[in-house]
C-alpha cells in the first residue's frame, strides 16, 4: 500500500444555512482555505470525490451544482458517492492506491434543515414493510437506547455523561451548534422527549460543507510539516433491519476496527448522533478510558448529515498534525441504528 | 417546495404472499434455514442468502421488545397524537416487528407489555393493514392462524411519499430574482474570466469564485438553439406544443432556457432575434415567470459566427 | 507500487423491459447478481466487497437503497459503496469496484447497477419544478434535443443519419434477448415516420424507460489465476472526467470532458489510432444522435465527421467499428444500469461471450458512459489480452 495523508481539512457547520441547498457558497470558501493550508491550486489535484443527497436537498442531481465551485473547466477526473463524504473519501483512497493519482480533495455538503430531516430519513428504511410507517430515525435510534437500558447494557448515567462531556468539549469548537460547560445533573434534569430519549442525546439537525485533501507520499509532505498518515481505513455494512441485529453492538464498527488496527489509539472521534451510539462504538473498539474521546464535541454537539463522518477524519487529522495525538482514530456512521460503520486511523511521524 | 410521488411498488413473492396475507388479517413469518421464524419474511436467507420460500403463520398479539416514544407525529405515521413505536415479538416467532403502539403516554407502556393488532378499517394488502398495536390482555389472545392457500392476490403496493422542503436561493440568485421583481435583468461578471453570467452565480463554473460586479443587461437577446417539445408529461406547466430555446441575451456570455412564442413553432430558427414579452407590471414576482415568453422582434437574424461558441 | 491486473470474469445481465411485476427491488438486483455469480462460478462467499450503482433516489421513493438491499446482496460483513454520477453511475460503478481489485485492496468485487423505473416516471423525478426558474424542460429529451440541432447545424449531417442509428441499434437488439424493444422491423422509413417529440428528435429515436439490472465480477490477476475462467475481460483502461452543467462558451456539442476522457483511456490502454486498434464499441447513445456525436468525442472520427462513419455502415454490426452490437441504449435504458450494461456487453464481446451480437474476433472493446448534461463520462477498454504493464 502507498502511503498516504491527510493533509488539508476546512469545515462549516450551522444550524441553518441561509443559502441554497447546492452548498456552493459554503465549498467556495472552503476551498479557498484548502489551498491556503496546502500551498496548492486547483492543478494540483488530481481526483475529487463528494458526498452529498439528493433527498436531502429535495431534487435529483443535487451534486451537480456542487461541481461548480471546483471551477471544472478544464474538465476534472471526478466521482460522487450517495453516502456520508468519509466514504468518499474512502473512495479517493482507493483512487490514489491504484498510483494513477497522488492527489485528492474530497467534499460533502447538506442542507439538512430545508425539510424535516427525520421524516426524510426515514426513506432509507424498507420500502415494502418499514417505510410505510414512517419509522423516524429520532425513533428508531430511540427502541436502540431502550434495548441497551432495559438488558443493563448501558444506564441513563452514561448516556448523560457523553452528552454532559461532549457538550463541554465543544465549548472549544467554533463551529459546534450546541456547546456550554454542562454538568451530568444539567443532563438529568432535562425532561424526556422522544423517551427514553432527552433532546440533548440527539444531534441537532445541522447544515453544513466540509472537505478534506489526502495526498501520497512526497506530495503529502510537500503540503504539510506534520501530515496525519493513515494507517488503517475500512467499513463494513450490517443489514438493515433492526429485528437482524443485536442493536446494542456495533459489529460492523467493530469489524472495521480490528481489520484497521486500532492499537495505540490514545484519541478517536467517533460519529455517533446518539449519545447511547458513543457508547456502542467505544465498545466496539475496545477504547478504554485513556483515549479521548471526540474532543470537538462530536455529532452531538452538530451533525451536518454527509459531512459529519467526513468531519470525524478531519478533527482527528487535525488533532495528529498539532502533535496533540500520536494515533488517532476516526469514525463514521451512515444507516438507520448504526448500520454501516467506517474506521480510519491515522499517525503522526 | 414539494416533492410528490405515489410510488407503485411491485412485491415479489414473498412480499406478496406477506402482503396477501395481511389483507386477510393473518401474519405470515419466514421460516429461515436456521428454523427462527422472522416477521415480515425476508426476501432472503441472510446466511444462505437463498429466497425464503417457507412462510408460516404466526399469531397477530405478542410482547413488547423494545420501544420509544414519539411526542411529535407527524403526517404519515400510523397515529396522528403521540404514541410508541415497538419492537413486538409476535408468539410463534423469533425476531420482532417494528410497528406503533396505541397508548395514551409513556407511562402506558414497559417492555414485557402483551399487545395485539388493531386492523385497519380497510384491508388493502399493506403492512398499514395492522393500523397498529394496542394492549391486550394477560392471556394470549385467541386468534386465527389459517392461512388459505392459492394465488396471492396482492401484487404490488403503493407508497405516497409527500416531502416538503425549504428552498433557497444563493446570494447572488437572490440579486437575480430581486431584480426581477423590478422588471430588470441583472447578471454578473466573474472576477477572473470576465464573463458575464445570468443568472448570476455563486460559484463560476470555471474559476471557482462568486461572480461579482453587477452588469444590467437588455431583455433582448439571441436564441442560439431550440427544440420543439410536443410530448405531455406529468407534472408539466406549459401546454405543448412549445419551443424551448437557449436565449443569450444581448451582452451575456451564457443563455438561458426559455420559451418562444407570438411565431409558429416551425418558424424559429437559430440565431432568431427575441425579445421578453413581460407580465403585467402587478403582476411581478421575484420569478422568470415575469417574462411570460420571448417573441421575435424582427430584425434580422443574428449571424451563425456571433452565438456558435454558445453551442 | 504497480496497479494490479484487473478482469471482468463474470457478467449478469436481467431481461430489461418497461414494468418488471414479479419482483421487488431486491429480487430484480438478485437476477442479474446470481447470473454474474454464476458466470465467475463464485458464491458470495468468495466475495469481498460489494459496489452499488444507480441513477437519482428519486426514482424508485428509496433513499440510498443500497442500506436496504446490503442484506439480499450478500453484503452484510462486508464493505459495500453507492456510487452516483448521473447517467455514467453505471459506467463510473464498475471503474470504483476495478479501482477496489486494482489498488490491491480485494481480490473479488461483486458490483451491480439497477434501475427500476416503473415504480415512478423518470419525467417527473427529473423535472421537479424548482421554484423561480421557468419549467420549460422537458425531461431529459427536451434537454438534449437542441444540443443534438446544434451538432446538425455544426457538422451539417444530413437530417437522417438519426435514423440510421435508430433503426440499426433496434435491428441488432432483435440479437439480444435481454433487450427490452424488440421491434421487427424498424427501418430508417419507419423512425423518420414516427411522431416527432422533442423536434429535432422523433420516438422511434429515444430510448425506452426500462427495468433492469447488471452486474459484474471483477478479480484480481491472482483471482483469476485461481480461477477456472479462461477468457476473462481484462481491463486495459478506466477514465472519469467532469465539467459544470454550463458554463459560459462551454462546447455541449463535443464536451472537453469526453474528449479529454477518450484521450487519456487511449493513451493509458497503448492505442495510438483508437479506430484501427478498437473491434467494436458499446457507446452510451440514449438519443439517435448521440452516436456520431460521440464517435467524434472519443475521437473514432474527425470533428464534424462522426456521421459519416454512421452513414455508410461502418458502425454496422460487419462494419469496421461496430457500435452498439447490443441494441445500446436506444433499446435498453434502466437508467443507473445503462453504463454498466455498455462496459458489460464490451466485456462479453472481448470474451467472445456476446452471443449472436458477436463482433467475430473481438480483441479490444470500449464500453462507455456519460450523464448530466452532457458533463459526466466513464469509460473503459477491455481486452482478450492481460495488459502488458
Amino acid at each position: 500500500m502507498r502511503d498516504v495523508a491527510v493533509v488539508g481539512f476546512a469545515q462549516r457547520q450551522m444550524k441553518e444555512m441561509d443559502g441554497s441547498p447546492t452548498c456552493v457558497e459554503l465549498l467556495v470558501p472552503i476551498f479557498a482555505e484548502l489551498f491556503e493550508q496546502t500551498g496548492w491550486t486547483k492543478s494540483d489535484i488530481d481526483f475529487w470525490c463528494s458526498g452529498s443527497s439528493d433527498y436531502l436537498a429535495g431534487r435529483s442531481f443535487s451534486f451537480v451544482s456542487a461541481v461548480d465551485a471546483i471551477g471544472a473547466l478544464p474538465p476534472v477526473m471526478e466521482s460522487h458517492v450517495e453516502m456520508d463524504a468519509a466514504w468518499a473519501l474512502y473512495e479517493a483512497w482507493v483512487k490514489i492506491q491504484t498510483g494513477e493519482v497522488d492527489t485528492a480533495l474530497v467534499y460533502g455538503f447538506g442542507k439538512a434543515s430545508a425539510g424535516l430531516l427525520r421524516k426524510t430519513m426515514s426513506l432509507q428504511l424498507d420500502p415494502y414493510t418499514v417505510q410505510p410507517l414512517w419509522a423516524d430515525a429520532v425513533s428508531l435510534a430511540g427502541l436502540q437506547a431502550r434495548e441497551g437500558l432495559d438488558r443493563g447494557v448501558w444506564d441513563e448515567k452514561a448516556m448523560a455523561e457523553v452528552v454532559a462531556r461532549s457538550m463541554t468539549d465543544a465549548a472549544g469548537n467554533e463551529w459546534a451548534i450546541r456547546r456550554g460547560t454542562i454538568s451530568l445533573d444539567d443532563v438529568l434534569a432535562q425532561p424526556m422527549y422522544a423517551d427514553p430519549l432527552r433532546r440533548w442525546d440527539c444531534a441537532p439537525v445541522s447544515d453544513g460543507a466540509a472537505a478534506i485533501v489526502i495526498a501520497a507520499g512526497d506530495k503529502a509532505r510537500e503540503a504539510r510539516a506534520n501530515p496525519a498518515w493513515i494507517t488503517g481505513f475500512e467499513h463494513r455494512i450490517e443489514p438493515i433491519a433492526l429485528n437482524a441485529r443485536d442493536l446494542t453492538v456495533s459489529t460492523s464498527t467493530a469489524a472495521s476496527g480490528r481489520a484497521a488496527g486500532v492499537e495505540g489509539v490514545d484519541l478517536a472521534e467517533l460519529h455517533a448522533p446518539f449519545s447511547h451510539q458513543e457508547l456502542i462504538l467505544r465498545d466496539a473498539l475496545g477504547l478504554g478510558g485513556d483515549v479521548s474521546i471526540n474532543p470537538s464535541g462530536g455529532a452531538l454537539t452538530a451533525n451536518p448529515l454527509f459531512t459529519a463522518g467526513l468531519n470525524r477524519i478531519g478533527e482527528a487529522a487535525s488533532r495528529v498534525w498539532d502533535g496533540t495525538s500520536g494515533k488517532a482514530l476516526a469514525h463514521a456512521t451512515s444507516g438507520p441504528a448504526l448500520q454501516h460503520n467506517l474506521v480510519c486511523t491515522m499517525e503522526g511521524r | 417546495m414539494k416533492v410528490e410521488f405515489d410510488y407503485t411498488r411491485s412485491l415479489g413473492p414473498v412480499l406478496s404472499r406477506f402482503m396477501s396475507a395481511l389483507a386477510q388479517q393473518q401474519v405470515l413469518g419466514g421460516r429461515l434455514a436456521d428454523g427462527t421464524v422472522v416477521v415480515p419474511p425476508p426476501e432472503y436467507d441472510p446466511v444462505t442468502h437463498e429466497a425464503v420460500t417457507d412462510l408460516v403463520p404466526v399469531s397477530w398479539a405478542g410482547v413488547v421488545q423494545s420501544w420509544t416514544w414519539v411526542p411529535e407525529p407527524f403526517a404519515g405515521q400510523p397515529l396522528d397524537r403521540p404514541f410508541a413505536f415497538a419492537h413486538v415479538l409476535l408468539d410463534g416467532a423469533d425476531a420482532p416487528l417494528l410497528h406503533a403502539v396505541a397508548v395514551e403516554s409513556p407511562a402506558d407502556i414497559s417492555t414485557g407489555m402483551r399487545v395485539q393488532v388493531r386492523w385497519a378499517d380497510e384491508l388493502t394488502g399493506s403492512i398499514r393493514d395492522i393500523a397498529c398495536f394496542e394492549p391486550a390482555g394477560d392471556a394470549p389472545a385467541s386468534v386465527s392462524v389459517s392461512v388459505e392457500s392459492g394465488e396471492p392476490e396482492v401484487t404490488g403496493i403503493v407508497s405516497p411519499v409527500h416531502l416538503e422542503y425549504v428552498y433557497a436561493a444563493s446570494p447572488e440568485e437572490s440579486k437575480f430574482f430581486r431584480g426581477l421583481a423590478d422588471g430588470k435583468l441583472f447578471g454578473q461578471r466573474c472576477p477572473v474570466c470576465q464573463k458575464v453570467y445570468v443568472p448570476p452565480r455563486g460559484a463560476c463554473p470555471v474559476d471557482g469564485v462568486p461572480t461579482t460586479d453587477e452588469v444590467e443587461l437588455p431583455d433582448r437577446g439571441t436564441v442560439t438553439t431550440f427544440c420543439i417539445v410536443n410530448v405531455p408529461f406529468q407534472g408539466q406547466k406549459i401546454e405543448p406544443p412549445y419551443v424551448s430555446a437557449y436565449v443569450l441575451l444581448d451582452g451575456a456570455d451564457i443563455a438561458f432556457l426559455h420559451l418562444i412564442l407570438d411565431v409558429d413553432a416551425a418558424d424559429v430558427r437559430m440565431g432568431m432575434r427575441v425579445e421578453a414579452v413581460w407580465k403585467p407590471r402587478e403582476e411581478w414576482t421575484t420569478d422568470l415567470n415575469n417574462i411570460r415568453y420571448f417573441r421575435p422582434t424582427g430584425e434580422p437574424d443574428a449571424d451563425y459566427e456571433t452565438y456558435k461558441q454558445h453551442l | 507500487m504497480a496497479k494490479i491486473p484487473a478482469a471482468v470474469i463474470g457478467v449478469g445481465q436481467t431481461k430489461y423491459q418497461a414494468q418488471r411485476k414479479d419482483v421487488s427491488i431486491a429480487g430484480l438486483l438478485r437476477e442479474a447478481v446470481d447470473r454474474a455469480l454464476a458466470d465467475a462460478q463464485l458464491t458470495f462467499a468468495d466475495i469481498d466487497a460489494v459496489v452499488v450503482g444507480k441513477a437519482p433516489d428519486l426514482f424508485e421513493g428509496v433513499m440510498m437503497p443500497e442500506l436496504y438491499l446490503a442484506d439480499a446482496l450478500g453484503a452484510a460483513g462486508k464493505p459495500l459503496l453507492r456510487v452516483h454520477t448521473a447517467g455514467s453511475v453505471g459506467g463510473s460503478t464498475a471503474i470504483v469496484a476495478a479501482s477496489l481489485v486494482q489498488a490491491g485492496v480485494h481480490q473479488r468485487v461483486l458490483t451491480v447497477a439497477f434501475e427500476k423505473q416503473s415504480e415512478s416516471n423518470a419525467m417527473w423525478a427529473l423535472s421537479v419544478p424548482v421554484p423561480f426558474i421557468m419549467p420549460v424542460h422537458a425531461g431529459a429529451g427536451g434537454y438534449f434535443a437542441p444540443h443534438v440541432r446544434s451538432y446538425i447545424r455544426r457538422s451539417g449531417a444530413p437530417t437522417h443519419v438519426g435514423a440510421i442509428v435508430a433503426a440499426k441499434d433496434r435491428q441488432n437488439a432483435l440479437k439480444n434477448p435481454y433487450a427490452h424493444l424488440q421491434n421487427e422491423g424498424t427501418t430508417v422509413e419507419s423512425v423518420l415516420a414516427s411522431t416527432m417529440l422533442w423536434d429535432p428528435i422523433r420516438y422511434d429515436e429515444t430510448c425506452p424507460s426500462s427495468d433492469g439490472a447488471c452486474a459484474l465480477v471483477i478479480a484480481s490477476e491472482d483471482a483469476v489465476a485461481a480461477s477456472d475462467i479462461a477468457n476473462p475481460a481484462w481491463i486495459h483502461g478506466t477514465q472519469m472526467r467532469s465539467e459544470p452543467t454550463t458554463a459560459a462558451e462551454r462546447d455541449q456539442v463535443n464536451p472537453h470532458a469526453g474528449r479529454e476522457a477518450a484521450a487519456a483511456l487511449w493513451k493509458q490502454a497503448g492505442i495510438t489510432n483508437p479506430y484501427d486498434e478498437v473491434d467494436c464499441a458499446e457507446i452510451y447513445v440514449p438519443f439517435s444522435w448521440f452516436e456520431p456525436m460521440w464517435l467524434e468525442n472519443l475521437g473514432f472520427a474527425a470533428e464534424g465527421e462522426g456521421w459519416k462513419l454512421t452513414e455508410s455502415g461502418v458502425t454496422a454490426l460487419g462494419g469496421d467499428l461496430p457500435v452498439n452490437m447490443s441494441g445500446g441504449v436506444l433499446s435498453s435504458n434502466p437508467i443507473g444500469a445503462s453504463g454498466m450494461i455498455r462496459f458489460a456487453e464490451a466485456s462479453l464481446q472481448v470474451m467472445g461471450e456476446a452471443g449472436e451480437h458477436q463482433v467475430d474476433g473481438a480483441r479490444k472493446a470500449l464500453g462507455h458512459a456519460y450523464g448530466g448534461g452532457s458533463q459526466f463520462f466513464a469509460m473503459w477498454l477491455v481486452g482478450a489480452e492481460k495488459p502488458s504493464s
